[in-house]
C-alpha cells in the first residue's frame, strides 16, 4: 500500500536529484532543468499534504497551481537570459560565466 | 562736601570701557579721534577720582560707600557687581587715573605715527577700564573677572608689536606666568565660597574674625597669595616682568611699573583680614617679599639695557611693598606703591624719551653725556632716581622709611638689615644708569634731541608729584596717609631718628660709590667685573632661573608630551590602524570565496541551509519561534 511517507520519500528523492542537478551540470540548460526538478519536488509535497493532513481545503493544491505558473514564468525569463548571453558568449557553460568576482 | 561724586563713581570704571568699544568698534580707522576719545575719558575718570578722593580725606569718611548688584547668581555662588569705596580705593583711584591719564598724553608723542596708534589707544582703555574696576571692586568674584582683564590687557599691550619674535614670546610668557598665580587664586577664592558662603569683602571679613580653622585658613591664604605672586611678579614667578618691557615705553610705565603690577599688592592689602589671620602666612609673605627684593636688586646692579634695569628696579620695589604687607605694615606699603608708581613712571617714560630721542637703542653703554642734548628728561630722571634712592625729602624717602621703620620698629631685624641692603643697592644701580646714560665721560650720542613737550610735560607733573607725594604720609602732614589707609589693630611707630639716618646715608653711600666708578673713574668696572667674573656671570645672566625653568619645561612639559605623544602614535593610532588592518586581512582571505560561479554560490547557500536545518533539530522547534 502506498503511503505518506512513500510521496515525502519520492519528493526527497526527486529533491536530492534536483540540487545534484543544480551544483554539478556546467550547461545553463541542464541546470534550468534541475530547478525544475525541485519546483516539481516540492509540488509533490504540497499535493501529499494536502491529501494526507489538511483534508479538508485545498490550499497545498491551490499551491502547487501557482509554483507550477511561476516555473513556467522563470522558466522563460531563464532561457531568454541563457539565449541571451549565449549570443554573446556562444557558450551555454556556466563554467564561462564568472565576471561577478573578486 | 563732594557726596554726589560717589553716586557717579560708576563712570570711573565706565568711560574708559565706552571709549575702549567706541573705538574698537567704530574710530580704529581715525587715530587722532581714537586718542582724543581715549584721553578725554581717562581725563574724566580722574576728574571724578579727584571728587571722591576729595570726599573721602577732607570729608574725613570713616565709613565705607559701598553698593551692590547681583550679576551671576547660582546655587552655591553668587558674585555681585558693585563699587566699594574707602581711603584705599581712593588711593588707588588717584594713582591710577593720574599715572594712566599722563601716560596716554606721553603716548601721543611716543607712540606717533605707529600704525596701530588707534588699536594701542584701545588696549589702553581697556587697561584703564579694567584696573579701575579691579581696584573698585567689593567683592572676589569681580575683583577676579577684573584682575583677568588687566592680564588680557598686559598681554595685549607687550605684544603690541607682535611683529617682533621677541615681543610675541614675552606676551605669551606674561600671560602663562600669570596664569599659574591666577589658578591658586582662583582655588582660593573658591574655597572662600565654599567655606565662608560670601566673597564680599566686608562679609568675609566677619567671617574670617570669628573662624578658628586656622589649617584650612593658611591653606586658603596661601592659594589666594598665588594671584599676587604672579600678578606682582615676586619670587618664584617674576620672570614675565622683565620680559614684558618688549612692550612700548609708556605700557611698561603705566602697566609693569606703576598700576597692574601693584594690583597683587593691593590684593594684599584688601584682603589683609584673611592674610593677617596667620602668623605663618605672613611671615611666608614678608620672607618672599624681601628674597625678591634683595634678589632683583643684585640682578639690576649688573644689566645693561634701559629698560631692564628699570623693570628688576620694579621687581625689587614690588618686594619691598609685599614684604611690608608681611611685617604687618600694610599702611607703609600702600604707601610705598603710591609713592613707588609716581616716580617708577616717572623713571619710565623719562627713560622712553632717551629711548625715542635716540631711534629705539637701549643699550646704555650706547648712550652717554646726554644732559646737554635732553636737559628736561635728564633732570626729571634724576629726581625720580633720587626718589627711588630715598634722598630725604623726596617722596620714596618717606615711603621707604615707613617699610624699614615697621620691620625695625616691629622686630624683624634681619628683614630691616636686608631692607637697607636693598636700599644701598638701589641708590647704586640707579645713579650707575644714570651716570653712564646722561653724564659720564663717553662721546654722547649726535642725533640726540629733546623730545617734544607733549612728552615732557607729562613728565615734569610727574616729577613734581615724585617731589611731593610722600609729604600726606610724612610727620610734616601728622600721617595723613595713614589715617585713611589703615586696618582694624594698626599700630603706628613713632618715626626713629636713626632708621633715618641710616637709610640716607646708605642711599647717599649708593649715589657716591656710583659716582666713583662710573661717574670719576677711580675704580675700573672693566676689571671689577673681570675680577668677579663668577659672580658677574651670574647675575648678568639673572641667576639662570629663565634657563632653569627652560630646563623643567624640557624635561618636564616635552618629556610628557613625547610620552604622549608616542601613546598616541603607538597605542591610540595603532589600535585604529589594527582594526583597519583586521578588516583589511579579513577582506583579504574571504574575498576567494566570491569565485563568481553561481554554483559555489548555490553550494553556500545549500550548505547554510543545512546548517540551520541541523541546529533546528538538534535544538529543537523551540529555536524558530
Amino acid at each position: 500500500m502506498i503511503g505518506f511517507q512513500h510521496y515525502l520519500l519520492l519528493a526527497t528523492i526527486l529533491f536530492a536529484i534536483g540540487i545534484y542537478g543544480v551544483l554539478s551540470k556546467r550547461n545553463a540548460v541542464a541546470v534550468l532543468m534541475s530547478v525544475e526538478l525541485m519546483l516539481n519536488s516540492v509540488n509533490l509535497n504540497f499535493v501529499a499534504i494536502n491529501r494526507y493532513i489538511v483534508t479538508d481545503q485545498a490550499v497545498g493544491q491551490l499551491f502547487a497551481l501557482i509554483v507550477i505558473v511561476v516555473a513556467a514564468a522563470e522558466v522563460a525569463v531563464g532561457l531568454a537570459l541563457i539565449i541571451s548571453i549565449f549570443r554573446q558568449r556562444k557558450s551555454v557553460s556556466l563554467n564561462d560565466f564568472n565576471l561577478l568576482k573578486w | 562736601m563732594f557726596a554726589w561724586s560717589l553716586e557717579l563713581a560708576w563712570l570711573i570704571v565706565l568711560l574708559p570701557f565706552a571709549a575702549f568699544a567706541l573705538i574698537g568698534l567704530f574710530l580704529h580707522r581715525w587715530p587722532r579721534l581714537s586718542a582724543y576719545l581715549s584721553i578725554l575719558a581717562i581725563g574724566l575718570s580722574f576728574g571724578l577720582s579727584v571728587l571722591v578722593a576729595a570726599h573721602v580725606f577732607l570729608g574725613g569718611m570713616q565709613e565705607t560707600f559701598e553698593v551692590s548688584m547681583r550679576w551671576l547668581a547660582m546655587p552655591g555662588l553668587n558674585v555681585d557687581m558693585g563699587l566699594l569705596i574707602d581711603g584705599l580705593t581712593a588711593v588707588m583711584l588717584i594713582v591710577v587715573t593720574s599715572v594712566a591719564l599722563l601716560v596716554q598724553i606721553y603716548s601721543w608723542g611716543y607712540m606717533h605715527g605707529d600704525p596701530g596708534f588707534s588699536s594701542y589707544y584701545a588696549y589702553q582703555s581697556v587697561f584703564a577700564g579694567a584696573m579701575l574696576g579691579l581696584v573698585l571692586a567689593n567683592n572676589f568674584g569681580q575683583l577676579f573677572v577684573f584682575w583677568e582683564l588687566v592680564g588680557l590687557a598686559s598681554y595685549l599691550l607687550i605684544g603690541f608689536w607682535f611683529g617682533r619674535h621677541s615681543a610675541k614670546n614675552a606676551a605669551v610668557k606674561a600671560f602663562i606666568t600669570n596664569r599659574v598665580g591666577d589658578f591658586g587664586l582662583l582655588l582660593g577664592i573658591l574655597f572662600l565660597q565654599i567655606i565662608f558662603g560670601t566673597l564680599n569683602f566686608s562679609g568675609l571679613a566677619a567671617e574670617v574674625a570669628g573662624y578658628t580653622n586656622t589649617a584650612i585658613l593658611i591653606v586658603v591664604s596661601i592659594l589666594l597669595l598665588a594671584g599676587p605672586i604672579g600678578k606682582s611678579a615676586q619670587f618664584p614667578l617674576h620672570v614675565w616682568l622683565p620680559d614684558a618691557m618688549e612692550g612700548p615705553t609708556p605700557v611698561s610705565a603705566l602697566i609693569h611699573a606703576a598700576t597692574m603690577v601693584a594690583a597683587g599688592v593691593y590684593l594684599i592689602a584688601r584682603a589683609f583680614f584673611i592674610f593677617s589671620a596667620t602668623p605663618e602666612v605672613m611671615m611666608l609673605i614678608a620672607v618672599i617679599g624681601g628674597f625678591t627684593a634683595l634678589f632683583a636688586a643684585t640682578i639690576a646692579l649688573v644689566q645693561n639695557d634701559i629698560k631692564r634695569i628699570l623693570a628688576y628696579s620694579t621687581l625689587s620695589q614690588l618686594g619691598y611693598m609685599v614684604m611690608a604687607m608681611g611685617i604687618g605694615a600694610m599702611t607703609a606699603g600702600m604707601f610705598h606703591l603710591m609713592t613707588h608708581a609716581f616716580f617708577k613712571s616717572l623713571l619710565f617714560l623719562a627713560a622712553g624719551s632717551v629711548i625715542h630721542a635716540i631711534a629705539g637703542e637701549q643699550d646704555i653703554w650706547k648712550m652717554g653725556r646726554l644732559k646737554d642734548k635732553m636737559p628736561i628728561t635728564t633732570w626729571t630722571f634724576v629726581i625720580g632716581a633720587l626718589a627711588l634712592a630715598g634722598i630725604p625729602p623726596l617722596s620714596g624717602f618717606w615711603s621707604k622709611d615707613e617699610i624699614l621703620l615697621g620691620a625695625f620698629a616691629g622686630g624683624y631685624t634681619g628683614l630691616y638689615l636686608l631692607g637697607t641692603l636693598v636700599a644701598f643697592m638701589t641708590a647704586f644701580y640707579m645713579f650707575r644708569l644714570i651716570f653712564v646714560v646722561f653724564f659720564g665721560s663717553g662721546k654722547g650720542v649726535e642725533k640726540a634731541h629733546e623730545s617734544p613737550p607733549v612728552m615732557t610735560i607729562p613728565l615734569i607733573i610727574l616729577a613734581v608729584m615724585a617731589v611731593i607725594a610722600g609729604f600726606v604720609g610724612s610727620p610734616l602732614m601728622d600721617y595723613a596717609f595713614a589715617r585713611f589707609v589703615t586696618y582694624p589693630g594698626a599700630v603706628h611707630y613713632e618715626a626713629s631718628t636713626m632708621v633715618i639716618a641710616i637709610s640716607s646715608l646708605v642711599a647717599i653711600a649708593g649715589i657716591g660709590l656710583a659716582w666713583a666708578i662710573y661717574q670719576k673713574e677711580w675704580i675700573n668696572h672693566l676689571q671689577m667685573r673681570e675680577r668677579f667674573s663668577g659672580i658677574y656671570t651670574l647675575l648678568y645672566n639673572k641667576y639662570y632661573i629663565d634657563e632653569l625653568y627652560h630646563w623643567l619645561g624640557q624635561r618636564f612639559v616635552y618629556g610628557t608630551a613625547k610620552a604622549l605623544f608616542w601613546f598616541d602614535i603607538y597605542v591610540v593610532n595603532g589600535l585604529v590602524n589594527g582594526l583597519a588592518a583586521l578588516t583589511g586581512g579579513a577582506g583579504k582571505v574571504l574575498r576567494y570565496t566570491e569565485t563568481g560561479q553561481v554554483q559555489t554560490y548555490a553550494a553556500y547557500m545549500l550548505a547554510g541551509v543545512i546548517v540551520i536545518v541541523g541546529l533546528v533539530v538538534l535544538a529543537g522547534f523551540a529555536l524558530l519561534i
